[in-house]
C-alpha cells in the first residue's frame, strides 16, 4: 500500500518499528495472515542495511532480488501500510491498547505526486556526502537513495538544502511535487501489540585506535567494502583502493575489529567470518591476481552451507586464513598497509604488506543510540533487547546479532506473538 | 467482472516523464484507434489526482471496464492505477521505451507502437480470475513432539488454531527432556539454566486447542492444503483426521559413533558422546564406565565426525557450547577434576561469547586448538595426543574419560539418501540438478519409512536439500520448503540449539496459520500472495504426456493411472510452470495463458523488409530481470530498440510454441532471460529457469532439423543487480542472430 501523509483516526492490529528485513518479515507476515499493520521507518526507504550489501553470504545472490519480491508483496497487500522518514516518539497504553505517537519528519517531496523522473537533480546545486555508499561519494541535496528505493521517490537532505534560497528543483519539478515549508507532523496510530526491529549499524571504526582506519585512506571497513563491490557504488562496482584508485593486489582482512573485545563489542558480531571471506570471493573474481589474507581468533561458520562455504573459501590458496589477532595496522610505502599480527600456532610475529586493508567491524544495535520511548522494553549491558515483555516483542539484531536467514525467521516468529496479542 | 460482460476498453497515455517529448503521441492513438478500435485519451501527469479521476470518470460513467495505461512501469504507481472490478493493463512507456532509448527516433517510436499492440492484446486475453475456494479446516499438524513440536504446537493454538500433535515415543519431550541443564538464553548468557520442558509439555497437554497422539506416526497424508485427510497410527489402531496445514519438527539423531572408532569410541568403554555425557549428568555423577569411578580428567574431542568430509562435513553450530557446559558439569561433579576441550575452531556466536568466557574463567578447564593424532589405551586411563595446539607444542593428555563432540544428523538423512539413489537410477544426461525423475524416486524409496508419507507423485516427504535437512534454499525465505503448507522447523531444518529451534517452530507455525488463511480466500501463498488465479486444465485434449505432472516444482499435480493429471489447486503456487510444460496448450489461467502471449506476439509488427531492421523478442522474469531492465532504464543505459520485452510469471512458464509463434511472424530470435538455476538457484519457482533452459535445448534441435540457425533462441541468467550488463546482453544477442541473417520465414 503507498506510501503517504495519513490523517484522521489510525489503527492497526500490530505497529512494527524498523523496516530492515526483520522488522518487512514481520510486518509482511501478519499481514499476510489477515492482520492490520503499520510499519514505521526512520530511513526515506525500506529494506534497511540490507538494501547495502552487494551479495549475501554463503550463496553469493544479491539482496534486490529478496527485497522485489518483498516490495511487490507490500504493493499489492492493502493490510500494511507503512510510514518512511518516521519515528516513535511516544508510546502509552498497554498491550492490546496501545497508543503510539509517530513523528514523520519532512520529506520536502510530496509522496503522491513526485513521479521519480529526475528533472530536480539536474538543477540542484548543493552536494551531499552518500550515507547509503558510507560517504564515500556524493549526492545532489535531492536524490533518489538508490535504485531499487521504495517508495521510489525522491528526498531533500535538509541538513544542506538552502531551502528557499534556492529552490531551482521547485522551479523544475513540472509536477508541483517539492514543498519546502515541508514541517513534521506528528500522528497517532493505536495498535494492539509492537515489533521493535531497530536493527543495527556497524561499529564505529574510528575508535579502534590501533587498526588505522580514518588515519591512513587505504583502510576500510567491511559495509564499505559491499558499496565498492556493488554496480550502483562509488565506483560502479569496481573494487579500488580509496587513496590513488588502483586496484588493490593484496588485501588483509581483520577479523574481530572491535568484537570479542572488552574494550569495544565483548560479544561476537556472528555474521563477520562469513562476511570477509564472501568479500575476499568479490576480489579474488575482480582481480584475479589477487591475494587475500584473513586474520582471525576462530573461524564461525556453523551449520551445513556455512560450512561448506568455508570450505570452498579455504580452497582457493590464494586466500590465506591466518589465526592470530592483528596488533595494529602501519603505514607503509605508497599508501602500502604493514598488519602486524601474532600468529597464534606459531608464536610468531608477523608483518604483512598488503595494498588495502579491511576491518571486519561487528554490529552495534541501533537501541544504542535511538532511546524507544517504550517503558517495558528491558536493555541488556550491550543495547541488546530482552525479550519477555508481553505485547511487545524484539527481532532481528535489536535482539543480537545474528545473519540474514535468522533475522527473518525471528520476524516471523515476532509476527505471531503480536497476532497472539491482537487476538485476546 | 463475469465472462459475459463484454469489455470495454479505454488506452491512457502519460505524457509525463518525458514520454510526450519523445514519442508521437498521435501516432500510438491510431494504432490503438485503426488497429483495435480502442479509444485513447492523454494525460500529461497521468497519476495525479486529476488524472485518476479522468480514468475513474470513464469507469463509473462511461462504463469502462478495461483499463490500459500507457505509462511508467507497473512496478510503480501500482495502487494509484488499481480499480476495484477493473482490468487493469500497464504498458512500460517510461522505462522500458523513453528513458532506455533515443527520443524522436523512429525505432524508438515502432517500438512504443508495439507495445501498445502487446498491451491491447494482453487485455482483450484477460479475464477478471475467480478464486479457488474449499471450506478450509483451519487447524495444524505438527509432527515431532520435542522441543521445537511443542513450542509450534502450543503457538499456534495461542493464536486461536487447532493442533494436532504427533508423537513417535511414548513421551514427549525430545531429547531435551533427557537434558539435566541447557546453556544460558538470557542476559548475561553466563548461567546454565534448567529446562522448562515440562512445564512446556503440561501446557501442551491441557491447552484446549491441542490434541495429543504419543507413540503414534503418521501412516498418510491425502489430498491438498486447507483440506489434508490424514491417517494417525497408534499402536495398530488408525484414526483419521482432517487438517489445513502442517509444521514438520521430526528433528535430529546423533551420529553414529561406531563409526569414529579412530576415536576409540566402541574401542574403549571410556570413551562416549556427548548425548551419552547428559545422561550420566542426569543420573548426577560424572564417573568413568569401566571402573565407576568419578572422572577426574575427562577430555572433550569437538568436531567428532564433524568438519571431516570423512563423516559428517558440516558444523552441527551448538557442539561448541554443549561441551562448555558438560566441562562445566564436570566441575560441577567432582571440584577437583579438571576438563581438556580440544577444538578446531570455538564456536559461541553472538552474545554466546560471554558463556565462553565464563568457561574460560574456570581454573580447572584448559581449552585449546588442536588436531587429534591418536587415543590409545594407557595404564593409566586414555591417551589423547594432540599436535597443532596453541601451546606450540604438540600435547598428550591421560585422561580417564574421553567424550566425543558428535554432531546432529536430521531426520531425513535417509530420504536425501534414496533421493541420491534416484539421481543415479537416472543415468547418465538425464539428471537434473534440484530433482529427480519420480518414477526413480519411488524405486528408491522401497521399504522407505517416511515421516509424513504424502500422497503426492513426486515423493512421500518435504524434498531435502543438502546433507538431508529439509531447509530453504533462499536467505530471505528460510521457510520456502517446497511443499505448500508444510513448513519444516528445529534441526531437521538446520542444525540448531533449543533457543533458535524455538524461535524457528514459531515462525513456521505463523507460516502454517497463514496458509490456512490465505486458501481459505483463494489467495495463492508466498511469493504470489494476493494472487487469486489458478490454472485450468481442459482434459479433453490431454494426451497423458505426464510433463505437468512432473515438472511442477511443488509437487501440485498428480495423476489418475492412465496419466491424466489430477491438479491440486491448493497446492499451487501459480507459476505457471505447468502451462510452459504442456505441449497441448491446456493448461490456462484466466489471465495468463499460452494463447494470451501467443496473440501478443503476432500483433507484433514485423517489416518485410529487413532493411526496416530485424526484430527479436526478449521473455524475461517478471521478479528479477523486468525489475533489472526498469533499473538499466532509471540509469539511462541503451538498449537495442529492436527487442520486444514480454514479461513471464516465471521462466518455467515459458511454452516452446511460442518459438514457433514467432518464427512464423517472420521475428528473427528469440532470448530468454531469467534466474540462475543448478546449485545455489535464485528461480523463486525452485527450478522454472532450469526447466526453460532445458526446454530451451530441445528447441535448438528443432530448429536444426528445420534448417533454421540454432543462435536464434539464447538462455542468459541474469541477476537483478546485474541491470548494468543488460545493454551488452542484448546487444550481442542481436549481432549473433544478425550473423545468422533475417529469419527465412519473414513475409511468408
Amino acid at each position: 500500500m503507498r506510501d503517504s501523509i495519513p490523517s484522521g483516526a489510525l489503527s492497526g492490529n500490530i505497529l512494527v518499528i524498523g523496516g530492515g528485513m526483520a522488522g518487512l518479515s514481520a510486518a509482511l507476515e501478519a499481514s499476510e495472515a489477515g492482520y492490520d499493520v503499520y510499519l514505521i521507518e526512520k530511513n526515506p526507504y525500506l529494506g534497511g542495511r540490507v538494501a547495502q550489501m552487494y551479495q549475501y553470504f554463503p550463496k553469493l545472490c544479491p539482496p534486490y532480488c529478496g527485497l522485489e519480491i518483498i516490495f511487490r508483496r507490500i504493493r499489492t497487500n492493502p493490510k500494511i501500510k507503512y510510514l518512511t522518514m518516521s519515528e516513535v516518539v511516544d508510546v502509552s497504553g498497554e498491550p492490546g491498547a496501545f497508543d503510539v505517537d509517530v513523528r514523520i519528519n519532512p520529506r520536502y517531496v510530496d509522496l503522491e505526486k513526485c513521479t521519480a523522473c529526475g528533472e530536480c537533480v539536474k538543477v540542484c546545486p548543493v552536494d551531499r556526502e552518500n550515507d547509503f555508499n558510507y560517504g564515500m561519494d556524493k549526492t545532489k541535496a535531492i536524490y533518489l537513495p538508490h535504485d531499487l528505493a521504495f517508495p521510489m521517490k525522491y528526498v531533500i537532505d535538509d541538513s544542506v538544502c538552502k531551502k528557499l534560497e534556492c529552490a531551482k528543483c521547485v522551479e523544475a519539478c513540472s509536477y508541483d511535487a517539492i514543498d519546502l515549508n515541508m514541517k513534521p507532523k506528528t500522528i497517532r496510530i493505536k495498535a494492539e501489540s509492537i515489533v521493535i526491529a531497530t536493527g543495527w549499524k556497524p561499529y564505529d571504526a574510528t575508535k579502534l585506535d590501533d587498526l588505522g582506519f580514518g588515519k591512513y585512506p587505504n583502510v576500510i571497513t567491511n559495509v564499505m567494502m559491499e558499496r565498492l563491490a556493488a554496480f550502483n557504488g562509488p565506483t560502479k562496482g569496481r573494487i579500488l583502493r580509496p587513496s590513488d584508485g588502483k586496484e588493490p593486489k593484496t588485501v588483509a582482512f581483520v577479523q574481530c575489529a572491535g568484537s570479542r573485545d572488552e574494550n569495544h563489542l565483548p560479544y561476537c558480531s556472528a555474521v563477520c567470518c562469513l562476511a570477509s571471506m564472501k568479500q575476499a570471493t568479490y576480489l579474488r573474481e575482480q582481480i584475479p591476481d589477487s591475494k587475500v589474507y584473513i586474520f582471525y581468533i576462530d573461524i564461525r561458520t556453523p551449520g551445513g552451507k556455512f560450512e561448506d562455504f568455508y570450505t570452498k573459501v579455504s580452497q582457493d590458496e590464494n586466500i590465506v586464513f591466518v589465526k592470530g589477532k592483528v596488533a595494529k595496522v602501519e603505514e607503509g610505502e605508497d599508501g602500502n598497509l604493514i598488519v602486524v599480527a601474532e600468529n597464534a600456532l606459531t608464536g610468531e610475529k608477523t608483518r604483512t604488506e598488503v595494498e588495502m586493508v579491511v576491518l571486519a567491524t561487528g554490529m552495534q544495535p541501533e537501541l544504542s543510540d535511538v532511546k524507544l520511548p517504550i517503558k517495558e522494553l528491558k536493555l541488556d549491558e550491550y543495547d541488546f533487547a530482552t525479550f519477555d515483555t508481553p505485547g511487545i516483542y524484539a527481532a532481528g539484531v535489536a535482539r543480537g546479532p545474528a545473519d540474514v536467514a535468522s533475522v527473518v525467521e525471528q520476524g516471523t516468529a515476532a509476527a505471531l506473538k503480536g497476532i497472539q496479542t491482537a487476538k485476546r | 467482472m463475469s465472462e459475459e460482460v463484454e469489455k470495454k476498453y479505454t488506452l491512457y497515455i502519460c505524457t509525463g516523464c518525458e514520454i510526450g517529448k519523445s514519442l508521437d503521441i498521435e501516432r500510438l492513438k491510431e494504432v490503438a484507434d485503426e488497429e483495435f478500435s480502442v479509444p485513447a485519451k492523454t494525460h500529461e501527469f497521468l497519476c495525479s489526482a486529476e488524472g485518476v479521476e479522468l480514468i475513474k470518470n470513464d469507469i463509473e460513467n462511461e462504463g469502462v471496464n478495461t483499463v490500459i495505461i500507457a505509462a511508467c512501469s507497473p512496478r510503480v504507481n501500482f495502487d494509484t492505477f488499481n480499480f476495484p472490478n477493473v482490468i487493469v493493463e500497464r504498458i512500460n512507456l517510461r522505462e522500458h521505451v523513453v528513458w532506455s532509448h533515443k527520443p524522436n527516433d523512429e525505432d524508438t517510436q515502432m517500438l512504443a507502437e508495439d507495445y501498445i499492440r502487446m498491451g491491447i492484446v494482453k487485455a482483450q486475453k484477460t479475464e477478471f480470475p475467480e478464486p479457488y475456494k474449499e471450506e478450509v479446516v483451519k487447524s495444524v499438524l505438527v509432527v515431532g513432539g520435542g522441543v521445537t513440536g511443542l513450542t509450534a504446537a502450543l503457538e499456534a493454538a495461542k493464536a486461536g488454531y487447532d493442533v494436532y500433535l504427533v508423537e513417535k515415543e511414548a513421551e514427549l519431550g525430545g531429547w531435551v527432556r533427557k537434558f539435566p541443564w541447557l546453556t544460558p538464553d538470557k542476559p548475561p548468557f553466563r548461567d546454565l539454566r534448567k529446562p522448562d520442558i515440562d512445564e512446556k509439555i503440561k501446557q501442551v497437554m491441557e491447552h484446549k486447542r491441542i490434541k495429543v497422539y504419543t507413540s503414534s506416526y503418521v501412516e498418510q497424508i491425502s489430498g491438498q492444503p486447507g483440506l489434508f485427510d490424514v491417517v494417525i497410527s497408534k499402536n495398530g489402531t488408525k484414526e483419521e483426521i482432517k487438517i489445513g496445514s502442517i509444521v514438520v519438527a521430526a528433528g535430529w539423531e546423533p551420529y553414529d559413533a561406531t563409526k569414529l572408532e579412530h576415536l576409540g569410541y566402541g574401542k574403549y568403554p571410556d570413551v562416549i558422546t556427548n548425548v551419552q555425557m547428559e545422561e550420566m549428568a542426569a543420573n548426577g555423577k560424572i564417573i568413568v564406565p569401566s571402573t565407576g569411578k568419578e572422572a577426574k580428567k575427562v577430555v572433550f574431542i569437538q568436531c567428532a565426525g564433524q568438519r571431516d568430509p570423512e563423516h559428517l562435513p558440516y558444523c552441527s553450530g551448538i557442539c561448541c557450547m554443549v561441551s562448555l557446559k558438560q566441562a562445566l558439569y564436570v566441575r560441577e561433579s567432582n571440584p577437583d577434576a579438571q576438563a581438556f576441550i580440544i577444538y578446531k575452531d570455538i564456536r559461541t556466536p553472538g552474545e554466546y561469547e560471554n558463556f565462553y568466557k565464563r568457561v574460560q574463567e574456570d581454573p580447572g578447564i584448559f581449552l585449546t586448538k588442536g588436531e587429534i593424532k591418536g587415543i590409545s589405551k594407557s595404564k593409566g586411563g586414555i591417551l589423547v595426543e594432540v599436535s597443532d595446539t596453541l601451546l606450540g607444542e604438540d600435547i598428550e593428555i591421560e585422561a580417564d574419560l574421553v567424550v566425543l563432540a558428535v554432531g546432529m544428523v536430521p531426520r531425513l538423512y535417509e530420504y536425501q539418501k534414496r533421493y541420491e539413489q534416484a539421481r543415479e537410477l537416472e543415468g547418465e544426461g538425464q539428471q537434473q540438478q534440484t530433482t529427480v525423475a519420480s518414477d526413480k524416486l519411488w524405486e528408491a524409496l522401497e521399504g522407505y519409512q517416511g515421516i509424513l508419507n504424502l500422497q503426492y507423485r513426486q515423493g512421500p516427504d518435504l524434498p531435502p536439500l543438502k546433507y538431508g535437512f529439509a531447509d530453504s534454499n533462499f536467505i530471505c525465505f528460510p521457510y520456502e520448503s517446497g511443499r505448500t503448507a508444510i513448513y519444516a522447523a528445529g534441526p531437521i531444518r538446520q542444525p540448531m540449539g533449543v533457543v533458535e529451534s524455538e524461535n524457528d517452530a514459531t515462525g513456521a507455525a505463523l507460516k502454517a496459520v497463514q496458509a490456512l488463511e490465505l486458501i481459505s480466500i483463494g489467495s495463492a501463498t508466498f511469493p504470489r500472495v494476493g494472487d487469486l488465479s489458478y490454472p485450468e486444465f481442459f482434459l479433453q485434449r490431454c494426451t497423458q504426456c505426464k510433463r505437468c505432472t512432473e515438472e511442477c516444482p511443488f509437487g501440485a499435480i498428480d495423476e489418475d493411472e492412465k496419466g491424466t493429471p489430477l491438479p491440486n489447486p491448493t497446492r499451487c503456487r501459480r507459476c505457471g510452470v505447468c502451462m510452459g510444460a504442456c505441449p497441448e496448450r491446456i493448461i490456462s489461467f484466466k489471465n495468463y495463458s499460452v494463447d494470451m502471449i501467443g496473440s501478443m506476439i503476432k500483433s507484433i509488427y514485423v517489416p518485410e523488409d529487413e532493411e526496416e531492421g530485424l526484430r527479436f523478442l526478449a521473455f524475461v522474469c517478471e521478479n528479477d530481470a523486468y525489475p533489472a531492465f526498469d533499473m538499466a532504464a532509471l540509469n539511462r543505459l541503451e538498449w537495442h530498440p529492436n527487442v520486444r520485452i514480454i514479461p513471464l510469471r516465471c521462466l518455467g512458464s515459458f511454452n516452446v510454441v511460442w518459438i514457433a509463434d514467432a518464427l512464423s511472424r517472420g521475428i528473427d530470435g528469440a532470448i530468454l532471460i531469467g534466474c540462475k538455476y543448478g546449485e545455489d538457484y535464485q528461480c523463486h519457482f525452485l527450478r522454472g529457469s532450469e526447466l526453460a533452459n532445458r526446454r530451451m535445448e530441445n528447441v535448438k534441435e528443432t530448429l536444426e532439423r528445420l534448417a533454421l540457425e540454432p543462435e536464434r533462441v539464447k538462455v542468459i541468467q541474469l541477476p537483478i543487480s546485474d541491470y548494468d550488463k543488460i545493454p551488452e546482453i542484448i546487444q550481442e544477442f542481436v549481432e549473433e542472430v544478425e550473423e545468422v541473417g533475417p529469419n527465412p520465414y519473414k513475409g511468408f
